[in-house]
């Protein structure tokens, strides 16, 4: 549903999106799993969208966005089409993990949760992969990469358009 | 008939819509419902193919699909399928995708059944080699190679990783595809459904899984049947939940994640036979978001079990309901915690609340409710097909059965590894984990997690279980054991836990929200050398408040990391006030570089990479650094190829 | 219903079966602090000042929430107590102006009160505090949430009033702050300023603009008045000082009752001696109305004017 473009197509959307609050509507705790479909639809969450869904299911404005707020999951900024999610876990931080993503945070020429100017990738960081027998590691989208180095990190990330 | 689970024949009466109570027994053994030899071979035929014996002529490769795929398993699955279709072997190989053997440090693996044989590191080059030996001699060179001995193992279970475990709840993993239900019935699953709903009342499942002695995995240690009881008692009727806890979001723990991705069914029988014991019709399992392929396969076991009748409505006639919905995690590590998952689900900020009475009574939707943890619900079957008191022969006293730990850090054999309870310590890390990595010294063992505690050598030979571990200062926790050596500072990693905590601090609670957040700007600036000696009773003022008034669990045991460490390091702690001196050589504020004079050759290389221009030295003389100019980046440190610059 | 015998600080004193420990200590006149706690809203039991000793409990437990149990001994200043009390009076402390002195809630705060009881000065702990704009772009409340302590009492009672909910928790942890949509202002919200939050908070965070400035909480006297211009019958309250009434606060919001910003505005007009001239958004900007515009009258007005005109 994403496409590479960075141009948007509302009206498809849109339509995904309503259908989506329809699904929902009915549901006892819709509203994450109602997020999470937005979010996979619009890649984050604006705010009209966290809007139509609070008058959708009669949920006050200021529930939902306390709620996308409270979640690591929610981002309320458009964010890169490579997800980089570098563990920060025990395993990893006794591992080295810190130079690895320092690595790949130069690389980039990104912070922590920034977004390259092309809007290619995405630096974030996560408590625990659960990928600890590979550690260091980090997770490109859904793929996880282990045992990494600084270099090898910053390698594995050409193969992501 | 393709699979176990289809019917035989035209006879064979069986659908989801028209249940039948000895179904599993029937897909096993049978048919039942008639006679017919060449029925019953067929049945047999499947049956062995999932689970071959020696000598039958099948081989079957198992490929790790877990935290193998991270390491390349999948390309060595392709070319693996390839292979053997262009050799024409599928009808006597077949290639399977498991879930995680546990021996995660020597993936990706790959072994071959019934032989058992046990291949390591394995990669797409190998992959032709691996084919060419079958029915012939191993591939030697892909074997483990004994540390000890140095000799090469063949078999898996003579691996001392493997050897020294007992693979309970792990039986499964590793060896059967947790995309197929006929693998796990196969496996004698769903038989602990059929004997409760045919053969057990609530009540006696209750006092079964009481006389186990099973206790809640997921860290506190509750009595298992103790809860159900609870939840059988509610004074409400109406509506009752269970809810699997799998949000394991304890940094070094990956167990619950092994068992959701390598035996899902295990997992969804405990929920149904729970659900049955409690007088519930309606399970969810709230899986944290970053385990898609535990979502994965959740979702297609769920679909399976549906499809043959054994979940859903009027399971295998008995006219017992129960379903099972998916609820996954959107990140917040404090969802975990019982009131705050019932919160997430019901679709709020996952703040915990203050319990008045118990979940068992008002739980989620305010219903009574059986929260367990995934692997506490995969011990469930096998209590009831073996019985409580068979269980309750292993493990100690008080605590029963095995525990799988996921043994991290600076060991050798990280991994998931299962042991009985009353292990040592020492059995875990040295016997089954191999020790300590590159021949340096032990020095703690975290276990529990960010809320547990760090202990020193001296209770390396500590029993381990929920009340040992309690009265040390640490806890079971998930069961996340995290190796550290001599070259970790004590001080960085209760910084690194609390780091942890205070930012999954939901932020209800004033000591957890506040209090957290100073201890760590202590532990801060006591890591980078501006620490004065009152933060030592600051500290422990802190923790001792922050245990006692926090809201819910995170704020209770956040502290201990601190308080573990205080309790056996003090030292290390007074060397970074006093001397401004880190012992392990971590906190790389308080280190002093150095350039030995007798190592140096006067390479230059370290003036070269030296950002602050700290360095200098004539060419081929020995160079020195400038410690007023120094960064402390470590970069001459990294460099030197002779081991010249020293650090302290 | 049935009571229930416990002992507090040493004292046998019974409560009925069901209250809370902190319902049994008031009613025997022994003091408990508490911040979150407010009989006319749902119990949360976040801020833990109001924590007791309870024999035979390892932690300390809320009193605000805690049901009193047959024959619990409960300490309610033990040194464990006294100890969290303090620490957490200093934590709040710690991330909180300490600007008692201009303060408009000085004298009517219950963190000051508190910090003075526990004999705590300062919070003792250095590092990051909130560093938030003061909001001051809506003529009706100053909200200054760099000196919030998360409560959440304002969350609560606005909640109260079907479809309202303008305030929630945002971000969690440190970060928490209670805030509109996007974190927006008040101003910028569908917030209609009827005061009930800054009724009900115990500090300095909600504040009445048009009294801002014009008194001391100790010269300030209180006087409930009931509104009349709808069958609710909100209680204000008149602000004197000198004899003069200053303005109109909102009054208890619980009872069920909307305290809408009409009626204070009615009130303000009615008692007030020099009523501050009402704003009303018009788009996205506050202007000033005219009173007659403000309280919903001018076409009433304007019809009474034309038929007493004629
Ligand atoms: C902060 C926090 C995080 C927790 N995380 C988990 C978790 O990830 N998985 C889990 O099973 N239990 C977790 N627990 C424990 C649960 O609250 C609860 O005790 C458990 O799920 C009950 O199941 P059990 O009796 O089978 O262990 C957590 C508790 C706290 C306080
Ligand atoms: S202890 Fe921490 S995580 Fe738990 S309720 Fe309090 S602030 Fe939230
Ligand atoms: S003034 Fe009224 S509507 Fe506005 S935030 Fe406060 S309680 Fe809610
Ligand atoms: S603004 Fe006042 S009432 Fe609201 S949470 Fe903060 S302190 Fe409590
Ligand atoms: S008053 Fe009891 S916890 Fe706040």
């Amino acid at each position: 549903m994403t496409c590479k473009c960075g141009h948007v197509d509302d009206s498809v959307k849109q339509e995904d999106l309503q259908a989506a609050i329809e699904k929902f509507k009915a549901v006892k705790g819709g509203l994450i799993p109602l997020l999470q479909e937005a979010q996979d639809i619009y890649g984050y969450l604006p705010k009209e969208v966290m809007q139509q869904i609070s008058s959708g299911l009669s949920i006050p404005f200021s529930k939902t966005f306390g709620v996308v707020t409270f979640y690591a999951q929610f981002h309320l900024k458009p964010r890169g089409r490579n997800i980089i999610r570098m563990c920060q876990g025990t395993a990893c931080h006794v591992r080295g993990a810190s130079r690895v993503f320092d690595a790949v945070s130069e690389d980039l020429g990104v912070g922590i949760n920034g977004t390259t100017g092309d809007l290619r990738f995405t630096l974030e960081t996560v408590a625990c992969l659960g990928a600890c027998g590979l550690a260091p590691a980090m997770m490109v989208n859904d793929d996880t990469h282990g045992r990494l180095t600084p270099e090898k990190s910053v390698v594995t990330l050409k193969q992501y358009e | 008939m393709n699979n176990l689970m289809d019917k035989c024949c035209d006879k064979c009466a069986h659908s989801p819509q028209t249940p039948c109570k000895d179904y599993v027994a029937c897909r096993l053994d049978g048919p039942i419902c008639h006679q017919d030899e060449a029925c019953k071979e067929k049945r047999a035929r499947f049956r062995d193919e999932v689970n071959p014996a020696p000598g039958q002529g099948r081989t079957v490769i198992c490929v790790c699909a877990g935290g193998c795929i991270s390491s390349g398993s999948m390309k060595v699955y392709d070319k693996l399928e390839k292979a053997l279709a262009e050799k024409g072997l599928g009808g006597s190989v077949e290639v399977r995708k498991v879930g995680c053997h546990g021996f995660c440090e020597m993936g990706p693996i790959v072994t071959l059944e019934p032989d058992k044989v046990f291949y390591t590191r394995v990669t797409e080059d190998d992959v032709d080699e691996i084919v060419a030996s079958i029915g012939g001699q191993v591939v030697e060179r892909l074997l483990f190679t004994d540390p000890e001995t140095g000799g090469k193992v063949t078999r898996y279970d003579q691996v001392p990783f493997y050897a020294r475990q007992q693979k309970l709840v792990l039986k499964n993993c590793g060896f059967i595809s947790p995309e197929r239900i006929d693998h796990y019935v196969a496996m004698g699953g769903y038989r602990a459904l059929v004997k409760v709903l045919y053969g057990m009342t609530p009540r006696e499942v209750v006092d079964d899984v009481k006389v186990s002695g099973l206790r809640g995995r997921g860290g506190a240690g509750f009595p298992t049947g103790a809860k159900w009881e609870g939840a059988l008692n509610a004074r409400t009727k109406d509506k009752r939940y269970v809810v699997c806890n799998a949000d394991e979001g304890d940094p070094g723990a990956f167990m619950d994640r092994s068992v959701l991705e390598g035996d899902p069914h295990a997992v969804l029988e405990g929920m149904i036979v729970c659900g049955y014991a409690t007088g519930s019709d309606e399970g969810y399992i709230y899986v944290r978001a970053e385990y898609p392929m535990a979502i994965y396969r959740l979702k297609i076991a769920i679909a399976q079990a549906e499809q043959y009748g054994l979940l859903g409505d009027n399971i295998l006639n008995s006219g017992f309901n129960f379903h099972i919905k998916i609820k996954a995690g959107a990140g917040a590590f404090v969802c975990g915690e019982g009131t705050a998952l019932m919160t997430s689900i019901e679709g709020n900020r996952g703040m915990p609340r203050f319990k008045v009475g118990r979940s068992t009574e008002k739980g989620l939707w305010d219903k009574p409710t059986t929260l367990n943890n995934v692997e506490t619900f995969a011990n469930v079957p096998m209590i009831i097909n073996q019985g409580g008191g068979w269980y309750a022969a292993i493990g100690t006293e008080k605590s029963k059965g095995t525990k799988i730990f996921s043994l991290t850090g600076k060991v050798i054999n990280t991994g998931l590894v299962e042991v009985p309870m009353g292990a040592t310590l020492r059995q875990i890390i040295f016997d089954v984990g191999g020790g300590i990595m590159g021949g340096k010294g032990f020095k703690a063992v975290q276990a529990g997690g960010p809320s547990g505690g760090c202990l020193p050598t001296e209770h390396l030979d500590l029993p381990i279980d929920y009340d040992s571990l309690g009265a040390v200062g640490a806890m079971m926790g998930s069961g996340g054991l995290v190796v550290m050596d001599d070259t970790t500072c004590m001080v960085d990693v209760a910084r690194y836990f609390l780091n942890f905590t205070q930012s999954e601090s939901c932020g209800k609670c004033t000591p957890c929200r506040e209090g957290t957040k100073r201890m760590l700007d202590i532990l801060t600036r006591i890591c980078e050398g501006k620490g004065v000696p009152e933060d030592i009773e600051t500290l422990d003022r802190l923790s001792r408040v922050i245990v006692k008034t926090s809201l819910c669990g995170l704020g209770q045991s956040a502290p201990n990391p601190v308080m573990s460490t205080l309790r056996y390091f003090k030292d290390e702690y007074l060397a970074h006030i006093n001397e401004k001196r880190c012992p392990a050589g971590t906190c790389q504020a308080l280190l002093v570089y150095s350039i030995n004079a007798e190592k140096c050759t006067g390479c230059g290389l370290c003036a070269k990479n030296c950002p602050a221009g700290a360095i200098t030295g004539e060419k081929k003389q020995p160079h020195v650094i400038d410690i007023k100019a120094c960064i402390k980046c470590g970069n001459c440190f990294q460099k030197c190829k002779f081991g010249a610059v020293e650090k302290k | 219903m049935d009571n229930v015998n416990l002992t507090i600080n040493g004292r046998q004193v019974s409560a009925p079966a069901g209250s809370t420990i902190l319902d049994a200590a008031v009613a025997q006149g022994i003091f408990i602090p508490t911040f979150c706690h407010d009989p006319n809203l749902p119990g949360v039991a976040s801020c833990r000042i109001c924590v007791v000793e309870v024999k035979g409990q390892k932690n300390l437990t809320p009193s605000c929430m805690t049901a009193v149990r047959e024959g619990m001994v409960v300490e309610t200043e033990s040194p464990a107590v006294v100890e969290a009390r303090k620490t957490i009076l200093e934590l709040i402390l710690a991330n909180h102006p300490q600007d008692c002195l201009t303060c408009e809630k000085n004298g009517d705060c219950r963190l000051q009160d508190y910090a003075f009881i526990y004999g705590v000065k300062e919070g003792g702990f250095t590092g990051e505090r909130h560093n938030y704009a003061i909001e001051e772009d809506n003529p009706y409340i100053i909200r200054d949430m760099n000196k919030c302590i998360l409560c959440g009492k304002c969350v609560r009672t606005c909640a109260q009033v079907e479809g309202r909910a303008v305030i929630d928790y945002a971000f969690r942890g440190f970060r928490t702050k209670v805030a509109p949509p996007m974190n927006n202002t008040l101003g910028d919200s569908d917030c209609v300023y009827c005061g009930r939050c800054v009724a009900v908070c115990p500090v300095g965070a909600l504040l009445y603009k048009p009294m801002a400035g014009k008194g001391r909480t100790w010269e300030i006297a209180r006087e409930p008045v009931t509104c009349s211009f709808c069958e609710s019958g909100c209680q204000f309250y008149l602000n004197k000082k000198g004899g003069r009434v200053i303005g109109v606060s909102a009054g208890s919001p619980g009872l069920g009752r909307p305290l809408c910003l009409k009626g204070r505005l009615g009130m303000e007009l009615l008692y007030c001696d020099d009523p501050v001239t009402p704003q009303l958004k018009k788009g996205d900007v506050f202007q000033e109305v005219s009173w007659a515009e403000a309280l919903g009258l001018k076409g009433v007005i304007d019809k009474i004017k034309k038929l007493e005109g004629e």
